[in-house]
């Protein structure tokens, strides 16, 4: 059939050929694939009257970097970072304390009824968060939680994924290394601490490294739960912005790339690890 | 990979015959049984509260009249009687299926084919993956505000593309027909990072004789793609297509930063109608009977793919 193709077949006789088209296909789709990214950027230098005029333009006419304090100037984009941050790393750090030490009880641990825990545990894996939304709101403002730290952070720490991927790695680490730390001594505790910690970096970043993107991209929680500046995150920071200032292209798209800047960097020192995390969560399927 | 096996080769010492080795360890396991449960506690306490509590809850409330101001009355199963005849509801319902139908096929055919492209032996091949990776990392309200720049009508650099080629390219998100397929489009190109690292793994697990033995038989790459390649990779796939039909039967934000859910309802999906009735109507258990229906789609369809998992998947490798 495809392998019948006259071009294919000559391809295969010309593996140069092949290799630079290969290259190129590469150069294409990832040049694709970034150009809503770069356009942003480019959109956000543009003057006003250049990002509204009625046929939009893509190489800004003329550079406006001023439009980088503008945007800060029209909603606290910097406290909205900052806050991401918060709301992020908050629930990053507590999910990822949490689940090491479950995980560890359930990969290592002997105790009545483990089977039948984790199995409600992985029962919640599939359900969508958007169940738990309701009845979470609730719970959160008859606590008088709305709009404070505890109340954007806590609902989100405590899912069952944690938990699975680190049980998962907790599986795989030898025993003869908690034996060797047993037989000198140590208790559970500090076996867990100085030994199963320490070669669990990886898997423990991983999961810190996941959660925390997959909090920096979270709208519907915050925009539920937060209704002032003090824990506005960039997110629905962005969707006031867009409600409040309508189409001005440059400084919408200028807020938007802010936001979504520090992220990118995170990725990119971050990405083995964020890698690895979707592999995990792939594994997680067989 | 080799994540899965350890599970067998520490867990089956444990079933040997009770000699006099094993005294010790049932002598420790009153104390076991405490330090698990100490380890279990901070992780339980938030688990029972925020999760499991609130899937109950949700139930319960499904049952309620209760839009939290005044006290909640049982009413029984109306609130799903409600549901049949309001038309948002099933308009939203069908955008939903819409969206995920098209959506997660076209993800995983863009996946799919990125990832076997970049499985070429290529030199570079972790920056493209990188590169290729940056739209899965990205804000999704952030991002689809420039969709909406791109998606303008006359002269926006989606049309101007298309109008160099000499189509006259649709209104996309002011347009009742095309605003879902943008909004498609949009989110195909957000999420097909996350199938290709997982396929690319998938792939790199694949041994390379196989495909030697194939070149050897004389397979065409088509009939090695589809007798090697597909068969090694299917639990890959399999776990993609669950969790993109998951995520997309909760797709919202890109549907609220985009087109609030118009023109008319045409892009209104399930989650955007779950957060109005709820958040802006304040009619809490309206709002729960719908994520539970939510909840059940959910079910029906992993449970669906599940049995054609037997069929379909192969996990001997």
């Amino acid at each position: 059939m495809t392998s019948d193709m006259p071009a294919l077949a000559a391809l295969r006789r010309s593996p140069v050929a092949a290799r630079r088209l290969l290259v190129f296909t590469c150069f294409l789709v990832t040049a694709v694939t970034l150009t809503p990214i770069v356009m942003m950027v480019l959109v956000a230098f543009q003057s006003d009257a250049e990002s509204m005029a009625a046929r939009p333009s893509f190489w800004p006419g003329s550079w406006h970097p001023e439009n980088i304090g503008r945007a800060f100037d029209l909603v606290p984009l910097g406290r909205y970072l900052l806050n991401t941050v918060f709301f992020a790393g908050g629930t990053a750090l507590l999910e990822t304390v949490t689940a090491a030490l479950a995980a560890y009880a359930f990969a290592r641990l002997r105790f009545r009824g483990r089977s039948v825990l984790f199995g409600v545990y992985l029962t919640t894996l599939m359900i969508p968060s958007q169940v738990t939304l309701i009845p979470q709101f609730i719970l959160v403002a008859k606590a008088h939680g709305v709009d404070t730290w505890p109340g954007m952070i806590l609902p989100h720490a405590f899912t069952a994924l944690g938990v699975f991927l680190l049980r998962q790695f907790f599986l795989g680490v030898p025993r003869d290394y908690e034996e060797a730390a047993r037989l000198d001594g140590a208790n559970r505790w500090q076996t867990f601490i100085r030994v199963i910690v320490p070669l669990a970096v990886p898997a423990i970043a991983t999961l810190a490294v996941f959660k925390f993107i997959s909090q920096w991209n979270n709208l519907l929680w915050p925009l539920v739960i937060s209704n002032s500046d003090s824990t506005r995150t960039a997110a629905v920071g962005l969707q006031v912005f867009q409600s409040t200032n309508g189409t001005q292209w440059n400084l919408l798209l200028m807020a938007a790339a802010i936001t979504t800047v520090p992220l990118i960097v995170l990725f990119f020192l971050t990405q083995r690890w964020f890698v690895k995390g979707i592999t995990m969560s792939g594994l997680g399927g067989r | 990979m080799a994540v899965e096996t350890p599970t067998a080769a520490t867990e089956a010492p444990r079933r040997g015959p009770r000699g006099p080795l094993r005294r010790p360890r049932l002598r420790r396991h009153g104390s076991e049984t405490v330090a698990a449960w100490l380890f279990l506690l901070p992780s339980l306490v938030g688990f029972l509260v925020f999760t499991a509590g609130p899937v109950v809850a949700a139930g319960v409330i499904s049952l309620l009249d209760w839009n939290l101001f005044s006290p909640p009355h049982f009413i029984g199963l109306d609130n799903f009687a409600r549901l049949g005849p309001d038309t948002t509801f099933w308009s939203a319902l069908g955008n939903t299926a819409y969206f995920t139908f098209v959506s997660v096929p076209l993800t995983l055919l863009v996946s799919l084919g990125l990832a076997v492209l970049l499985n070429q032996g290529l030199r570079r091949m972790a920056v493209f993956r990188s590169l290729l990776l940056l739209p899965y990392a990205t804000i999704t309200v952030a991002v689809a505000f420039v969709w909406v720049w791109l998606y303008i009508p006359h002269d926006g650099l989606i049309n101007a593309v298309l109008g160099a080629f000499g189509i006259d390219g649709p209104a996309w998100l002011i347009s009742d027909d095309w605003a879902m397929p943008a909004l498609i489009l949009m989110s195909v190109w957000k999420s097909f990072g996350f199938g290709m690292v997982i396929f690319l793994a998938g792939l790199q697990a694949i041994p390379q004789q196989l495909y030697e033995a194939a070149r050897v038989d004389g397979a065409s790459p088509w009939r090695t793609f589809r007798a090697v390649t597909l068969p090694l990779l299917s639990p890959s796939v399999f776990f993609t297509v669950i969790t993109s039909i998951i995520g997309s039967f909760q797709v919202f934000d890109q549907a609220l930063v985009m087109t609030d859910g118009g023109p008319g309802t045409s892009t209104t999906t399930l989650v955007m109608y779950i957060y109005r009735t709820g958040f802006q109507n304040y009619e809490q258990g309206y709002a729960a009977a719908q994520s539970m229906v939510l909840f059940a789609f959910i079910v029906v369809i992993t449970a669906a793919q599940f049995l054609l998992q037997r069929r379909l998947v192969h996990y001997d490798l």
